[in-house]
């Protein structure tokens, strides 16, 4: 299950550039670490490939933190 | 210049006469194409000259289900699509006092809808490989209103606002999106204009002359190009300065 945080933790840091230290758990993408509205949709399209999982988009707009994606894909995905 | 080898292009109305030398352009620079359209006949006589890198997917911009279908057969005829551009349009002319329902629904739909689900659609990899072209072909009518063309016009200058606000939220991911505005160009369309009006149009156009579509043509391959990069969120009018705005 940790897997699953180190893994979205990742993508994080390679999608927003940022420092892996500010990607805590309770880290909003927009407030805390700088992603505008674009960069939410396209992390939200690399978690679907990362890990297997279809992301509607209803679903997407909720995943505002790096918790949040981690709870959706531990709820939803396969691997 | 405006080399498309390697790029892959969807476009709609490509029955038409305007879509089908739009086809033929990007073709010529090199893109692979789908070229969509509802008569399927036209399509393959196009794809048959057209050669390699020419695909068929026929379908019906009018239902949702139906153009997203149409996207997915494109990109899997294709493996990718950088340039979709937005041709099908259609006319259901008549004065607002006697325009139905049902003629300004149809017209939006196929005209501005479909624009904007294909365009959605196309974001999607054009986000992941960071490059994209949208051209959207609207109509000088979409910027000065023509009587009897209420719901074309509206479906046309929608295409303009929608294509700006799309401009604006993804050209930071070097996706640009555009329209061309035709003036009155010798097809289809316009041939259903009698002689009378025809002459009526002409004095009113600078150059003396309708338009070719090979014209409308060249301006989307500019968009399309690599050159043209730095250029989003604008409306080239191709009209023989009818209307210079």
């Amino acid at each position: 299950m940790s897997d699953i945080a180190e893994r979205v933790k990742k993508i994080v840091v390679d999608h927003l550039g940022v420092e892996e230290s500010k990607v805590v758990e309770n880290a909003s993408f927009i407030d805390d670490l700088g992603a505008d509205s674009l960069d939410t949709v396209e992390l939200v399209m690399a978690f679907e490939e990362e890990f297997g999982v279809e992301i509607p988009d209803d679903a997407a707009e909720k995943i505002l933190s790096v918790k949040d994606a981690i709870d959706f894909i531990k709820a939803n995905a396969a691997a | 210049m405006f080399d498309l080898t390697g790029k892959s292009a969807l476009v709609t109305g490509a029955s038409g006469g305007i879509g089908a030398s739009i086809a033929r352009a990007l073709h010529a620079q090199g893109a692979a194409v789908a070229l969509s359209g509802t008569r399927v006949a036209p399509l393959e006589a196009l794809a048959a000259e057209l050669g390699e890198r020419a695909f068929v997917v026929p379908g019906n911009l009018s239902e949702a289900a139906a153009t997203e279908q149409l996207f997915k057969d494109a990109e899997a005829a294709l493996g990718k699509i950088d340039i979709l551009v937005n041709n099908a349009g259609l006319t259901r002319d008549q004065i607002g006092m006697r325009l139905k329902d049902e003629d300004w629904q149809s017209v939006i739909d196929v005209n501005l809808t479909a624009a904007f689900r294909l365009s959605r659609a196309a974001m999607r990899g054009m986000m992941k490989r960071r490059w994209g072209r949208i051209v959207n072909i609207t109509s000088v009518v979409g910027v000065t209103g023509n009587p009897g063309q209420a719901n074309y016009a509206a479906s046309k200058a929608g295409l303009i606002g929608m294509s700006k606000s799309l401009a604006a939220e993804l050209a930071s991911r070097n996706i640009t999106v555009n329209c061309v505005a035709p003036g009155f160009i010798t097809t289809a369309m316009t041939d259903a204009l009698n002689d009378e009006q025809k002459q009526k149009l002409l004095p009113a156009i600078p150059a003396g002359r309708m338009g070719q579509p090979d014209e409308i043509a060249a301006g989307v391959v500019y968009l399309a190009s690599e050159e043209a990069a730095y250029v989003t969120g604008q409306t080239l009018h191709i009209n023989g300065g009818m209307a210079m705005i």
